[in-house]
């Protein structure tokens, strides 16, 4: 469903994606691991086109995508979930949802602020606060949600787990568990491997933009090196 | 009890146009953080619009529609200008918009004076609205008491809009994340097209609103800019109840001064705004600016080097051409040079401050008229030697870019800027005011220099060399220590600090050091004129040299210099013809849109990338 082929990624002149390429398959969750600074959410930006990438191609859904708005990108139904949160903390709950809000989309699920306060019943009690008022668990499932309102066929969750409660990681593996039951692509940067385990089909490990490792869990299961090379303990 | 009362009504009503300007500046500044020097233009331009349309309408419904019509046309102005001059610069570095929006200014002003003539006009009384109304025995003209219905009005169908719409909340949500807006699939582009569209269209309402208190005329635009960003700035950029109480509060101070003390009418605001930021640093409302959040990381700074050899056989040769000018060249060419030359020195000044420094100052004139008027001063008042206001001039205008740089200072940003304006304006208004001292409007004259300075030659060497001497100690310090410093704190302030760097000291030595060189010009100026007048103070001379410098290039040294040539000669030749500032205009536009690195920085890509192209070849 997304093809990224052969991407070159720059801040400046600092050279941070090299040569990227890897697939993610129609309906499977892949996990992007690595550690601090490897460049995982470059790749999301890439995606996005948020990074311009200074060479390579990446489609979605068969459209080349390099060079679009980002706005157009998120209108095909790729929708990105920023690891950094990035709510409006002066906008209320409802209102974060409501700048998520796009038209349905044939093939997606049309979801419903109801339909998110079910599956994050901690935000439906504190839909009028505003955004600043929310705990760090609180504002990672808001921006989730407000991604879930654009109704996309495609989510890139970059580090959903960072910086909150184990309790909330438990929370955050069942939503993925039923976001992926729905029909929605996931791809999503971990370095927290159990998490990653937890939900991924398969994974793409990458260390300096250099992608390392590109398999599924029992394939990565069965070569300790790898992991104990690439990733953090 | 009863005048009083009186008097906050008639505040509240003047209050009136002077919010609906203000709050289309903020929430344009909110959203695109475009600073937009045209809104007083677009402002004036909805007066003239407004009186067009009354002229034509009659009765009091087309009094009514012609200002919801002047409001509409100046929308609509608003759009093309934002989707013809702006969309093709917000990719430009920051505040690089800035100077396309000057250029709008220019241009226009040259529109308004080719389309409605030079004669001020006086603005139609509102039909049936004629009168006074008495309140508590006090006369009220009725207009006013309808001024004090239609703002409350207006600010809730805005606030309506803002808060309650969806279109408003994307609104809110791009003041603070565009480019996560954007990632969450909203048009950036029309978003802004629209909210510059509005808050245009809302400065023309504002512009036709006031027709029958005010009138239409040329010198609107530059007028009520000033009160506007004070009204801005003191509610918090971007806040639109903070806009609504600053204008109340501006306006009815304002309307108390008129009656108890006439002269301090200009000087007020800017001490109200003063007060107000030294308690509220982002202003009533603001929120705090956190420069670059989230921002796309633009292309390393180049190190700036020493010149290479070559460039400094170029500018010795340049400098042995002006020193050899006065034995080929007629003495009306010597004069103009000097003008350059002084001009040049002027902007290197703020390129100091604005390119090494970081700090954008949008209130330079203030050193430059200043060291003017200190020396214009002296030598009225106190019958100083020439030689020794000379010398005092600088040192005036270093002392006050000290005093006041220590108060701007303690901000940053946008608001660090605004409050340099509101300095520099208080000085030309207590100028402008204080008649008995400076002559106000009729400025200092028979400022001439000591009579062996007075042949035109020997003043032209003395120019040439503070001009070029001047300019040259500021490159000097740009490679000093000093100048290291204060690059490092531009950069990255805390990584300044961490390695032992006060930069708010580095800062505020840099912030005097330009002052006392921009007043150095301005002494160049006075003694060049033999006067001085309240114009050398205004914004308009700040924009001059902002201009320059940034047409110029604010990344590379030569840039102030460059930019002070290229925009004197091309003045030179342009004010001969009437519309000059159509074509001055145009030509800045043009200039940001094809050359957002400046003249310098633009030509030195294009012959890098010459040379890309001849070493492939080879
Ligand atoms: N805005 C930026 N400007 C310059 N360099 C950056 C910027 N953002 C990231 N980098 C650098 O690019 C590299 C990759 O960063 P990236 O954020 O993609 O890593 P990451 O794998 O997401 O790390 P983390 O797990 O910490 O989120 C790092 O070396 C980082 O320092
Ligand atoms: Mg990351």
């Amino acid at each position: 469903m997304l093809k990224v082929n052969a991407i070159n990624s720059f801040y400046g002149k600092a050279h941070v994606l090299r040569n990227l390429s890897f697939n993610v398959p129609k309906g499977h969750v892949v996990a992007l691991l690595g550690r601090n600074g490897a460049g995982k959410s470059t790749t999301m930006k890439s995606i996005m086109q948020l990074v311009r990438p200074s060479s390579g191609e990446i489609t979605f859904k068969d459209e080349d995508i390099v060079r679009l708005p980002s706005h157009q990108i998120a209108r095909l139904g790729l929708g990105y979930v920023p690891e950094d949160r990035r709510i409006f903390t002066d906008l209320t709950v409802i209102e974060n949802l409501l700048v998520g809000w796009q038209s349905p989309r044939e093939g997606a699920v049309t979801w419903t602020q109801e339909m998110l306060f079910d599956l994050f019943p901690n935000l439906a009690e504190r839909r009028n606060n505003r955004g600043k008022a929310l705990s760090g668990g609180e504002q990672q499932m808001l921006t989730i949600a407000r991604t879930l309102m654009g109704n996309p066929s495609f989510v890139l969750l970059d580090e959903p787990s960072e910086g909150v409660a184990p309790v909330i990681i438990e929370q955050m593996i069942k939503v993925i568990g039923q976001l992926k039951s729905e029909g929605l692509t996931v791809l999503l940067s971990e370095q927290n491997l159990h998490f990653a385990q937890a939900v991924a089909d398969s994974t793409v490990i990458i260390e300096s933009g250099v992608k390392m490792f590109d398999g599924t869990l029992e394939t990565l299961n069965s070569k300790p090196e790898i992991r104990d090379a690439y990733l953090a303990a | 009890m009863e005048f009083f009362v009186a008097q906050i009504i008639t505040g509240l009503a003047n209050a009136s146009s002077l919010f609906l300007v203000a709050c289309g500046l903020s929430l344009i500044f909110g959203v695109t953080r475009i600073v937009n020097f045209a809104h007083g233009s677009l402002y004036m331009l909805g007066a003239y619009i407004g009186y067009t349309f009354m002229q034509v309408l009659p009765g009091g419904l087309g009094f009514w529609s012609s200002i919801l019509l002047a409001g509409l046309s100046v929308g609509v102005i608003g759009v093309l200008v934002e989707m013809l001059v702006l969309r093709p610069v917000y990719k430009a570095p920051e505040l690089f918009q800035l100077v396309a929006t000057f250029g709008v200014i220019l241009v226009i002003q040259d529109i308004a004076l080719i389309v409605f003539g030079p004669e001020d006009l006086l603005g139609p009384r509102a039909p049936g609205l004629r009168g006074v109304i008495r309140v508590m025995g006090e006369p009220i003209p009725k207009y006013d008491i309808t001024l004090l219905v239609i703002t409350p009005i207006v600010a809730l169908t805005l606030w309506y809009l803002i808060t309650q719409t969806r279109v408003g909340v994307l609104v809110r949500a791009a003041t603070q994340d565009r480019e996560m807006v954007s990632a969450l699939g909203v048009n950036q582009a029309w978003l802004f097209t629209g909210v510059f569209g509005l808050g245009s269209a809302l400065a023309g309402l504002g512009g036709a609103l006031q027709l029958p208190k005010g009138g239409a005329d040329l010198l609107m635009d530059f007028h009520i800019l000033a009160p506007v960003f004070v009204v801005v700035v003191i509610g918090g950029m971007g806040s639109l109840p903070g806009a609504y109480l600053a204008a109340v509060i501006i306006s009815v101070l304002n309307v108390f001064a008129v009656t108890y003390l006439p002269q301090s009418t200009l000087v007020l605001m800017f001490i109200v705004m003063i007060v107000v930021l030294t308690i509220r640093p982002y202003g009533l409302f603001g929120r705090e600016e956190v420069a670059g959040e989230h921002g796309q990381v633009g292309e390393p700074e180049r190190p700036i080097k020493p010149a290479s050899a070559r460039m400094q056989l170029l500018a010795s040769g340049l400098i042995l051409l002006l020193a050899m000018m006065p034995f080929y060249t007629a003495s009306f060419s010597l004069v103009f040079t000097t003008d350059v030359l002084i001009f040049c020195l002027f902007a290197a000044s703020l390129h100091f401050l604005l390119g090494l420094g970081g700090l954008v100052s949008f209130g330079h004139a203030a050193y430059y008229g200043g060291g003017a008027y200190v020396a214009a001063l002296l030598v009225t008042h106190v019958n100083t030697p020439m030689e020794l206001a000379f010398l005092l001039a600088p040192l005036g205008a270093g002392i006050a870019a000290l005093a006041i740089g220590w108060v701007c200072l303690r901000l940053t940003g946008v608001y660090f800027a605004m409050l340099t304006l509101a300095f520099a304006q208080l000085l030309w208004s207590l100028v402008f005011q204080w008649g008995e001292v400076t002559g106000g409007d009729d400025g200092l004259v028979n400022i001439w220099p000591s009579e062996w300075l007075k042949p035109t030659i020997i003043y032209y060497y003395l120019t040439l060399l503070f001009c070029v001497g001047g300019i040259l100690l500021l490159r000097h310090i740009a490679h000093s220590p000093f100048g290291y410093a204060l690059r490092a704190a531009r950069d990255s302030q805390r990584q300044a600090e961490s390695t032992g760097i006060d930069t708010r000291k580095i800062q505020l030595l840099a912030f005097g050091f330009a002052g006392f060189m921009g007043g150095l010009a301005g002494a160049l100026f006075v003694f060049s004129k033999g006067s001085v007048f309240p114009n050398e103070l205004e914004i308009a001379r700040s924009f001059d040299a902002l201009i320059v410098v940034f047409l110029g290039g604010v990344k590379t040294l030569a840039g102030g210099v460059a930019g002070g040539v290229f925009f004197k000669g091309i003045e030179d030749i342009l004010i001969k013809f009437e519309y000059w500032r159509l074509v001055m205009g145009l030509l800045i536009i043009f200039v940001v849109i094809l050359a957002p690195e400046g003249i310098v920085g633009s030509l030195r890509k294009g012959a890098e990338r010459l040379n890309l192209i001849k070493s492939r070849h080879m």
